[in-house]
């Protein structure tokens, strides 16, 4: 009967002091398949994590440890930031910067959006250390693969709630966004009505845009050649005109290889002794308001350009600057539409937005920048 | 509770000055980019319109 003893171990470990804890991870698990499958929230990311979390979950899971294929997988490709920038690839090969190109002004609204990644930051201070702060600063970049290379980069060891607030969040914008730009606008300012002129942008410059991006970005902040690197080096391969059959690679098959391997991946992080702590509560509300000041950033700005334009912007597609594309576009394009249904706010919005992703990356560069200055706070 | 326990005003005091080099920093990147994406269309669109002409 000795022999048989480990038949019972893994039940009789959900019955001891602690055990407890096993099961609530496996409802956590639960409840982001839940959220995937039924609700549809970024389901390539939160099923892998949350099946992945019951994996780790279950007592003595041979998935973890020295030999377990999921630590193994962390060290080979999150532990060393490999997966996120290869994702970078398969990403950069999606986008089309032709809205931005035909009206690059549109871009400094998508670095008035990642305000809320710095205010959050100095909020997070207060009870975090200076690299975890910034790391829980960068859930406002709303950008999966740059929250998790800045996070793993600056050594935090809140990784798990981290990528779970940020991805969590993303799917969650057509309900964060509306309540917070119809408090900071009125309705006579969303009915502002910007028409479109379609402008045709040559191939060169098309081609020539990710190159000189990853420059002046990697000449400014030399910490997010990696981040800008990879996704600008997605978009050349897109927009080369060459390299068709590798673009529809990276878009595709790269893309979702790597983002099966990251979800399960970063699930080995969810286990119960490192998730079901206090600080986890407070980094989901801390990324609730990174995204709520992203969209106030990029809204009072649009509103503080209006002060000095003849010709008023709707301050709406401030709030496109949030890094969640497409989704954060198509909600200020619906809520335009709402106030005027004749108002098609879609190509600007969604301009914005892609210029919020450039600026998310380059935020995450910064971040890692100015971390090298951290060790100056003595306290 | 750690975070309380690691409640601290002098950090977020420090922190502060992140926020403004952060949000400069990033608007400066955006300007240069703006400028440089403005600049390709006039040099690359303008070459297309001369072509044309000459055609």
């Amino acid at each position: 009967m000795e022999n048989l003893k480990f038949l019972v171990d893994g039940i009789m470990a959900l019955l001891e002091n602690g055990g407890w804890k096993y099961l609530v991870m496996w409802l956590i698990g639960g409840l982001l398949i839940f959220l995937a499958i039924k609700k549809e929230m970024e389901p390539t990311l939160l099923l892998p994590l949350g099946f992945g979390t019951i994996l780790v979950n279950i007592p003595f899971s041979g998935a973890i440890g020295a030999e377990g294929p999921l630590t193994t997988l962390f060290g080979a490709g999150i532990a060393n930031e490999l997966f996120p920038l290869i994702l970078f690839i398969g990403i950069g090969a999606m986008i089309d910067f032709g809205p931005v190109l035909a009206n690059p002004k549109l871009m400094i609204f998508g670095a008035a959006a990642q305000f809320g990644i710095f205010f959050t930051f100095c909020l997070a201070s207060l009870f975090f250390d200076l690299p975890d702060a910034a790391s829980i600063g960068i859930i406002g970049a709303a950008d999966g693969p740059t929250a998790i290379v800045v996070a793993q980069k600056l050594g935090s060891k809140y990784l798990p709630a981290i990528m779970v607030a940020a991805y969590s969040y993303m799917a969650l914008v057509p309900i964060i966004q509306p309540p917070v730009i119809k408090l900071l606008t009125t309705k006579k300012e969303r009915m502002i009505r910007m028409p479109y002129e379609g402008k045709n942008i040559s191939k060169t410059t098309r081609i020539l845009f990710p190159i000189i991006i990853t420059v002046i970005a990697g000449l400014v902040a030399p910490a997010s050649v990696a981040l800008v690197g990879f996704l600008m080096f997605g978009n050349l391969i897109r927009e080369c005109g060459v390299l068709d059959s590798l673009s529809e690679t990276a878009q595709k098959v790269l893309a979702n290889l790597v983002t099966i391997f990251l979800g399960i991946t970063i699930a080995s992080q969810m286990e119960a002794s490192k998730f079901l702590v206090p600080e986890t509560l407070l980094i989901l509300g801390l990324g609730l308001f990174a995204f709520i000041f992203d969209t106030a950033g990029g809204v009072l700005f649009a509103k503080f350009l209006n002060l000095f334009l003849k010709k008023k912007m709707n301050p709406m597609i401030g709030a496109a600057g949030i890094s969640a594309f497409p989704m954060s576009g198509r909600v200020v394009h619906k809520m335009g539409l709402k106030e005027d249904p004749q108002n098609f706010l879609l190509m600007h919005s969604i301009g914005v937005n892609v210029s919020g992703q450039i600026a998310s990356v380059i935020a995450g560069g910064l971040i890692l920048a100015i971390a090298g200055s951290f060790a100056g706070f003595m306290g | 509770m750690n975070f309380i326990e690691n409640f601290n005003v002098d950090r977020f005091l420090y922190s502060l000055q992140y926020m403004w080099q952060g949000m400069l920093g990033i608007f400066l990147v955006i300007a240069i980019l703006i400028g440089s994406v403005v600049l390709m269309n006039k040099i690359f669109s303008g070459k297309k319109r001369k072509k044309n002409t000459e055609e």
